[in-house]
This record gives structure tokens, C-alpha cells and sequence, in this order.
């Protein structure tokens, strides 16, 4: 029996994990690292490494391919769910997920995102809210809360001239295509354990041929917001957390024909 | 090759891609290439292929590139306002070196401009269009016969080199019709193999396609290596030549210009002028070398660069001819074509001051 257990372990040793084990570059106390570990542990779970392909945007998170071990095209800001689109319609066998930052997805790539989830491309989005744009400095970004501070809205983001935070869970839940949408933190451990079940399920959803699913993590941000690591993920929760509730929008039962 | 077939150029654009084993095809509607989305709406569905009209040409580039770099041979097709969209893509396409075919039916500008044919796209195809030192190979067909082969052709260079093939041509090209003979299919299961392609990390290590190179050095090498890529084209060069021995004055046009041009010189043997053309078919690479022998060899005294625009080509035709006989211009733009007259009066009046010239 010994024997047999000690086989089955060379095994796992043997196969090849999602996750690289190299140095990060990102901040002291930022959310990206804990979600890359989400998404390699997804595709571990569900064993899709050898057929996934990732779609890395623009900003601090464009090195994901240098974290994940899985093919990856990097792609214009804002585009990636047009190349997903690309990616996925020549390989439908394939696992394909986009990994976009809030500049990326709810900026300058808004209308990719609308247009692939409306229609329903059988993709996963993973969805980084933290409110700023990190990799430029910290300026104002469409989810930046009201009367929060950044580079570019040094006296506080102000409604008349510009505008509201933008709610991509709530904007998108009107529309037919969407499969699965569920916005989560992971500001303690209890929330990253939440987070990686849905992440999980994000990919489920995909395998399952039902469409497009999008999970929205608020993470923290300390560098650009200013402050500590622990005073970052208390924000998180007492603040951000009240502008963009964590909650699952859609979760479809029905598969595409 | 098959049998002789009566085609409207868009259609026949649309047609040969499918033959030649396109079966990715990402679009957003533009006059006057409309006809190339409708008849792929109508026939990939048929034979297994993916029709996609995206929500603008920005998305429809970065479908080819998500397709492109999938391995498959993909292609969009739009005219000038469209192409300008493009050229973001475009420049990561050529960055992260990835395949596809480009057809611009070019429409005059700038700005929304009008709908009627222009050739004032040659410096944006030519000369790189978006940002950073890259450039697409260019083909300027002046035939329907030629444009269905260039289709071809355009995939397998885009396959060859690693990069985005242009084929420029213009409304005329795209609404007119003419006897077209398609060269024979070609068998995607046949085409070789892109290992390149990110087709998921299955028993090789993963793939990762990007233009990303945060190291200067790097970046450096990585367009050392581009430029080289680009050198290399220059055994792709093709042009035509028609009386470019005895001629007094060289017209050097491409596409739709070249046809007119042309028919002048025709005409123009009627009056006693004694004209040539030079026509360039790949527009980049542009061939400076074999414009420049056909000047040294020849007694053309004059050269009249013939566009559909303010003078774009006339840059290229000059850098090849070194100074070496003065190089003049005639275009319309706008939409509004050259016609024959117009080119023989322009010739004369060339001719004529040297002539005057030489009696003196």
C-alpha cells in the first residue's frame, strides 16, 4: 500500500503545475498575485492546462504569461475579448480566458467586452477591479470611487465631471449572452476561499459550453491607493465593497446550442 | 486553373480567400467593399467556416489576431476610414509576428472623405500605417485575374514571412467586373504546420505571442531580427514593364492608375509620343533597384508619376531614381480618376519643354 501511495505522489510531483515558480513583480500587499494562484489552481483542478490559452492585457498584469504555464497571446489594451473571440472561434476545444484590468476592460476596451459577452462567446473573462490605474501611476480609472483621490482626480473623483464609477457586473447582467457573472474580493482569507470556488466555476461554465462568464475581483491596490497592505484590504471592505457589492449576478442553467 | 468566370471584383476577393483556404473571416460593414461580409455571411456557413461581422474594426483586427495567431488562416477586408481603426493591430500583428490577409478597397480622403475609389492609402500600406518600425508586405493588383492570384499569393507570404500581407486596391477594383480564372484550391490539411501557434502547452513548453520586450536590448534585437525579416522580402519583388526601352517618357502607376496609364500609351502612340510605364506590383517592397536600372538602361528622358492622389508613390519613384532624369506628377483625388487625355496633355507639355530645351 506504502508502495502504491508513494507511486501516485511521483505522479503529481511529475505533472507540470499552472502556476511557475518565479520571482513576482508585483507590489508589497497587491491582489493580482493572490488571483494569478486562483487561476492556475482553477486550471489545475480542472485539469485544462495543456488546452487553455490566456489572453494578457495591458497594464500591471500584462507579465501574467511569465506566472501562468499555459500558451498566452498578449494583446492591444482593451481588445482582449476580441482575440479571445478569434482564439476561440478557430479553437472551440479550447479553453479560453481573458485577464483584464479595470483601465483595460472598462475603459478603453468597453465596447469588446459588451460585444463578446452579448454574444455570448462560450469565453472566461477574469475581471481586476482595484479602482486606479496601477501600472501608469495610479491615476483615475472608470471605477475609481467618488471623492477617492488619484493622480489624475487630485481633489476626489467628482460626478459632473467625471462621472460615476462604472459597475460592470450591473451593466452587463441585462444582457442575454451573459452565462455567469459573480463579483467577489479577496481582502481576507474567507473571501479568497470564495473567490477561488467561483473562479473555479467561471471555467466550469465554459467546459460546460453555456457562454460567456465574467468574475469581477476588487482587489486591493495599496501602492496607488496609498496606503498599507492591511489598511488596503480593510478599504476593500468597508469601502469598495459598498460602491460594488459582492454578490453573484447570473448563473445560468442554460447550455448554447 | 479553371474555367473563365465573369466576377465582381469584392466577390472575387471573398472567393479566392475561401479557395485559398481561409476559413476565419472578421468584418465591419465600409463602402464600397460591402460585398466581401455579404458573400462570406453566405458561403463560410456553408462549408464549415466562421463569418463574424464585429463591432467595429478595431474588433474585427484583433479577431484575426486571436485567430492568426490560433494557427488558421484568417482575414479581414474594409476601406480607408476602416483601415485607419486597423492600425493599432496591425502593428501588434507585425510586432508578434502573426499571419493574416488585409484587403483596403481604398475610398478617397481624409477624414470620412467621400465613397468613390482613391489610391491615397499607398503611405499609410507602405510606410509601416501604425506605430513602431514595422512593415506589411503590399501588393497592388491593376487586374481582377491578378487580384483573385494575389489573394493567394498574400496567404502564403503572410505564412511564409510570419506577417500581414495588404493587398491595396480600390472601389474601381472592388465594384468593377471582369473574366476571372481562379487558380486551384488549396488544401488546408496540406499547408504546413505553425508550431508557433498558441494551441495550448499539450507536450512542449507554453507559447506566448507578444510584443512586449520591456528590455531595451531586447527590443533592440527583436527589431534587428524584424528588419531582417523585411530585407529578406526583397526576393518578392515584382513590377511590369511596357515599352520601357525606346520610351521618351517613363509613366510609373500602380493599380487602377496603371490601367489608364496604360490605355495613354496607346493613344499616345497615335500622336507620336513615345511613352512607357514602369508598374510596381509589390508597393513594399518597392522596387527602387529595378525602377532605377530600367531609367539607366533605357532613353527615357522624363518620368511622369501617375496616382490617384496628391503624390504619394512619386516619393518612392524619386528615392529609386536618384535624381538621375526629373520626375514629375499628375493625379486626381478625391474619387475623381485620371483620364487618358489628361495624361497624354501632361505628357506633351513634358515632351515639349524638352524638346524646346534641346533646339536651344
Amino acid at each position: 500500500m506504502a508502495n502504491i501511495k508513494k507511486e501516485k505522489d511521483k505522479d503529481k510531483e511529475k505533472e507540470i503545475k499552472t502556476l511557475e515558480d518565479v520571482v513576482t513583480h508585483y507590489c508589497p500587499g497587491c491582489g493580482h498575485g493572490i488571483v494569478h494562484r486562483l487561476v492556475a489552481d482553477a486550471i489545475d483542478r480542472l485539469g485544462i492546462r495543456e488546452k487553455t490559452i490566456g489572453i494578457a492585457p495591458i497594464g500591471c498584469s500584462v507579465l501574467i504569461y511569465n506566472y501562468l504555464n499555459v500558451d498566452f497571446q498578449e494583446v492591444p489594451h482593451g481588445r482582449a475579448p476580441a482575440a479571445a473571440t478569434g482564439i476561440k472561434r478557430a479553437q472551440p476545444d479550447k479553453v479560453v480566458f481573458t485577464y483584464q484590468g479595470d483601465g483595460d476592460l472598462a475603459s478603453i476596451g468597453t465596447a469588446e467586452i459588451v460585444h463578446a459577452a452579448n454574444r455570448g462567446e462560450n469565453i472566461t473573462t477574469i475581471f481586476i477591479n482595484n479602482a486606479i490605474y496601477g501600472m501608469t501611476g495610479g491615476q483615475m480609472a472608470p471605477t475609481t470611487l467618488l471623492d477617492q483621490k488619484t493622480t489624475t482626480s487630485p481633489y476626489g473623483r467628482n460626478s459632473t465631471s467625471a462621472g460615476f464609477p462604472l459597475k460592470v457586473c450591473e451593466l452587463l447582467s441585462s444582457l442575454d449572452g451573459v452565462a455567469y457573472l459573480e463579483r467577489v474580493s479577496v481582502s481576507s482569507p474567507k473571501n479568497v476561499v470564495k473567490a477561488k470556488r467561483v473562479i473555479k466555476h467561471a471555467f466550469e461554465v465554459q467546459l460546460a459550453n453555456k457562454g460567456f462568464s465574467l468574475v469581477e475581483v476588487l482587489s486591493q491596490c495599496p501602492m496607488n491607493w496609498r496606503m498599507s497592505p492591511i489598511d488596503s484590504v480593510k478599504w476593500v471592505d468597508d469601502v469598495m465593497s459598498k460602491t460594488f457589492p459582492l454578490k453573484k449576478f447570473k448563473d445560468t442553467e442554460r447550455v448554447r446550442s | 486553373m479553371g474555367e473563365k468566370q465573369l466576377f465582381k471584383g469584392n466577390e472575387a476577393i471573398a472567393e479566392a480567400a475561401i479557395r485559398a483556404g481561409c476559413r476565419y473571416y472578421f468584418g465591419y460593414p465600409i463602402t464600397p467593399q460591402n460585398e466581401i461580409p455579404e458573400y462570406m455571411s453566405r458561403r463560410m456557413p456553408k462549408i464549415g467556416g466562421v463569418f463574424l461581422q464585429a463591432e467595429s474594426e478595431i474588433a474585427a483586427i484583433n479577431m484575426v489576431f486571436g485567430a492568426g495567431g490560433s494557427g488558421v488562416r484568417a482575414m479581414t477586408t474594409t476601406s480607408s476610414p476602416g483601415m485607419s481603426l486597423m492600425q493599432e493591430g496591425i502593428s501588434y500583428l507585425a510586432g508578434a509576428e502573426i499571419p493574416c490577409v488585409i484587403v483596403n478597397v481604398v475610398r478617397g480622403g481624409p477624414g470620412l472623405g467621400g465613397i468613390q475609389p482613391a489610391q491615397s492609402d499607398y503611405f499609410q500600406a507602405t510606410k509601416g500605417g501604425g506605430h513602431g518600425d514595422y512593415h506589411c508586405l503590399v501588393l497592388g493588383p491593376s487586374t481582377l485575374q491578378e487580384l483573385v492570384e494575389f489573394v493567394f499569393l498574400a496567404f502564403d507570404l503572410a505564412d511564409k514571412y510570419r506577417n500581414p500581407v495588404i493587398i491595396l486596391t480600390d472601389g474601381v477594383m472592388g465594384q468593377m467586373m471582369e473574366p476571372v480564372e481562379f487558380p486551384p484550391e488549396v488544401d488546408i490539411l496540406k499547408l504546413s504546420p505553425k508550431e508557433w501557434a498558441t494551441t495550448g502547452a499539450k507536450g512542449r513548453k507554453k507559447i506566448i505571442l507578444k510584443s512586449l520586450y520591456l528590455d531595451p536590448l531586447e527590443l533592440e534585437n527583436h527589431n534587428l531580427h524584424l528588419q531582417e525579416k523585411y530585407n529578406s522580402m526583397q526576393e518578392e519583388i515584382k513590377w511590369e514593364e511596357m515599352n520601357t526601352k525606346d520610351c521618351d517618357l517613363l509613366l510609373v502607376a500602380y493599380g487602377t492608375a496603371a490601367r489608364v496609364s496604360k490605355k495613354a500609351i496607346e493613344v499616345a502612340k497615335e500622336k507620336n509620343l513615345s511613352l512607357g510605364i514602369f508598374r510596381p506590383i509589390t508597393l513594399y517592397p518597392f522596387p527602387y533597384v529595378q525602377l532605377k536600372e530600367v531609367v539607366k538602361k533605357g532613353k527615357v528622358k522624363k518620368i511622369l508619376v501617375v496616382e490617384m492622389n496628391m503624390g504619394q508613390m512619386i516619393e518612392d519613384v524619386k528615392l529609386a531614381i536618384e535624381g538621375l532624369v526629373p520626375v514629375e506628377f499628375y493625379g486626381r483625388t478625391g474619387g475623381v480618376m485620371p483620364v487618358v487625355d489628361e495624361i497624354i496633355e501632361k505628357a506633351e507639355s513634358m515632351l515639349k519643354v524638352n524638346t524646346l530645351k534641346g533646339v536651344m
